[in-house]
């Protein structure tokens, strides 16, 4: 599902510009992430998705269709959503808790019997054991857990989180992270993520919108973030530390972390020769002096251990995780 | 002992009376009750959705509460004239005030989160009222229920004086006779109903509270 931001601006009654002349797409099965300090109108900016929130000019489409013809019922139930506050009907099951969108969408009850047990499968929590408990019997990490699978259910192709595990602790806001990305691997939804937390917006998101102000500053992959800041405001709000760490860390990493096993082919070439204890930075300067496509690695005896290709040298530099052909 | 042997006389030749009176009795408070129930229920339920005018509501109810229940039997008369229909409006004006504001405190004490949840995954609002706000907010209404019998139950010795019967006869006519055995006899079985319908009313909210909810 793609969602797209068309030139989307949201005046308050009180005349608060919330957010201001927003645009941005997020492509089908990614998970982009709203950045920026408080009141900077990123829960604004998600809450228009699912029209909890009117729009005052612009247009949100998804996948083509203009959500201003859509009903407000019929879209929700189409869109998951997640808050902090969790949110779970403390006086309904788990089982009832995540059936409910199904519930709504009018699916049998073999349906989502099953799609309650598929789904707390998902997230490691035994369904004999957790369906008839209550909200309140379970801990705060386990409730979210929930939270986050009773937005799943009744399949929806977008997800909304609206800063989902920042009320959790640490432990429990690591796990969910990690689960959360692996889940996001397998059912490849579109999630629209609000944080404050820049290290979870690196963490899980393919690509983050940074906003201040209700303006976007930048969008861009978490690497290209880091490595790239639009302007000062992104720069501070990343925080310069991590900035350059990010850079010193990719350039000091040894040669030999990244290099391929030798095949008899690269031997035979005349390519220029380096340690294998070399940082990326040595390599890439080697590249550009000897305007060499391959380096050839070797141990401290001289013996040849491996090599390293330009193109990968550059996707590790760069912090690019795709597959070259 | 001669004190008791006197009352249980009293008790045993009164029989008819008190009987008829007992009934008369519940007959008054129940039917009040119930008309307010019917009034507070669904008005603090809209005044929970319209909370601009809620203030005024829950004032009015506040107001009419604050006359002095004598007084208020008092003032209906002149209006209504006497017997049973007066009663009961002083005993609906009464019941009032109780049950809209519970009502009105437990809708609007539900957990915003869980509405936001709810009108997040595609509820209407109907669904949110029905699903959500009044399951949650059922054990408030019921507490504003017992309050509101409880009192009732004993503003109604009051109807007498608007010549509706109820146990307050008795306890009116054993006044004016000096007979302490007679005010008793009327008095005694007041204070049972008032708590035999508290108890009753706790045993239906526990069981009206929703599974999974400690408060």
């Amino acid at each position: 599902m793609l969602i797209t931001f068309d030139h989307v601006t949201k005046q308050f009654e009180d005349g608060t510009i919330a957010v201001d002349d927003v645009s941005f797409s997020v492509a089908k099965g990614k998970l982009v992430t709203l950045i920026g300090p408080s009141g900077c109108g990123k829960t604004t900016t998600m809450k228009m998705i699912n029209k909890l929130i009117s729009l005052s000019s612009g247009s949100i489409t998804i996948d083509g269709t203009d959500i201003s013809e859509q009903d407000p019922v019929e879209l929700r139930r189409n869109i998951g959503y997640v808050i902090q506050r969790i949110g779970l009907l403390p006086h309904m099951t788990i089982e009832e808790n995540v059936a409910l969108v199904p519930k709504l969408k009018g699916w049998k009850k073999e349906d989502y019997q099953k799609e309650v047990d598929d789904l707390l499968d998902l997230v490691g929590l035994e369904p004999s054991t957790y369906k008839k408990r209550y909200p309140l019997e379970l801990s705060g990490g386990q409730q979210q857990r929930i939270g986050v699978i009773r937005a799943l259910a009744g399949k929806p192709p977008i997800i909304l989180m609206d800063e989902p595990f920042s009320a959790l602790d640490p432990i429990s806001r690591e796990q969910l992270q990690d689960e959360l990305k692996l889940l996001q691997k397998n059912i490849q939804k579109t999630i629209v993520f609000v944080t404050h937390d820049m290290d979870e917006a690196l963490k899980i998101s393919d690509e983050v919108i940074v906003m201040k102000d209700g303006c976007v500053q930048q969008i861009a992959t978490p690497d290209t973030l880091i490595h790239q800041p639009s302007n000062a405001f992104v720069r501070s709000f990343i925080g310069e530390d991590r900035v350059k760490q990010a850079i010193e860390t990719t350039s000091k990493r040894q040669a030999s972390s990244v290099m391929l096993p030798l095949t008899a082919e690269v031997l035979q070439e005349s390519t220029p020769r380096l340690p294998d204890s070399s940082p990326l930075q040595e390599v890439a300067k080697m590249m550009l002096t000897s305007k060499a496509n391959k380096i050839i690695l070797m141990a401290a005896d001289g013996e040849a251990t491996g090599w390293i290709a330009k193109d990968q040298l550059l996707k590790e530099l760069a912090g690019i995780d795709m597959e070259v052909i | 002992m001669e004190h008791l042997q006197v009352f249980m006389d009293t008790v045993v030749s009164r029989q008819d009376l008190l009987i008829e009176r007992t009934i008369q009795h519940l007959y008054l408070s129940f039917i009040a009750i119930l008309i307010a129930v019917g009034i507070s229920l669904p008005l603090g339920i809209y005044i929970s959705r319209n909370r601009k005018v809620a203030e005024f509501y829950i004032g009015i109810t506040a107001v009419l509460q604050t006359i002095p229940s004598l007084a208020l039997f008092g003032f209906l008369v002149p209006v209504l004239g006497i017997g049973s229909i007066t009663a009961l409006v002083a005993l609906i004006i009464y019941a009032l005030l109780p049950i809209l504001r519970n009502t009105y405190t437990g809708i609007t004490g539900v957990d915003e989160g869980i509405i936001e949840a709810g009108e997040g995954m595609g509820m209407t609002q109907r669904q949110i009222l029905w699903k959500i706000q009044l399951p949650l907010s059922l054990p408030f209404m019921m507490a504003g229920v017992r309050t509101a019998t409880v009192l009732t139950v004993g503003v109604a010795t009051l109807a007498t004086f608007v010549g509706a019967g109820g146990l307050g006869d008795v306890i009116w006519r054993g006044l004016q006779s000096w007979n302490n055995s007679l005010v008793l006899a009327g008095a005694i079985p007041v204070a049972l109903l008032a708590l035999l319908f508290d108890s009753l009313l706790k045993f239906v909210e526990k069981k009206v509270t929703p599974k999974g909810i400690k408060y």
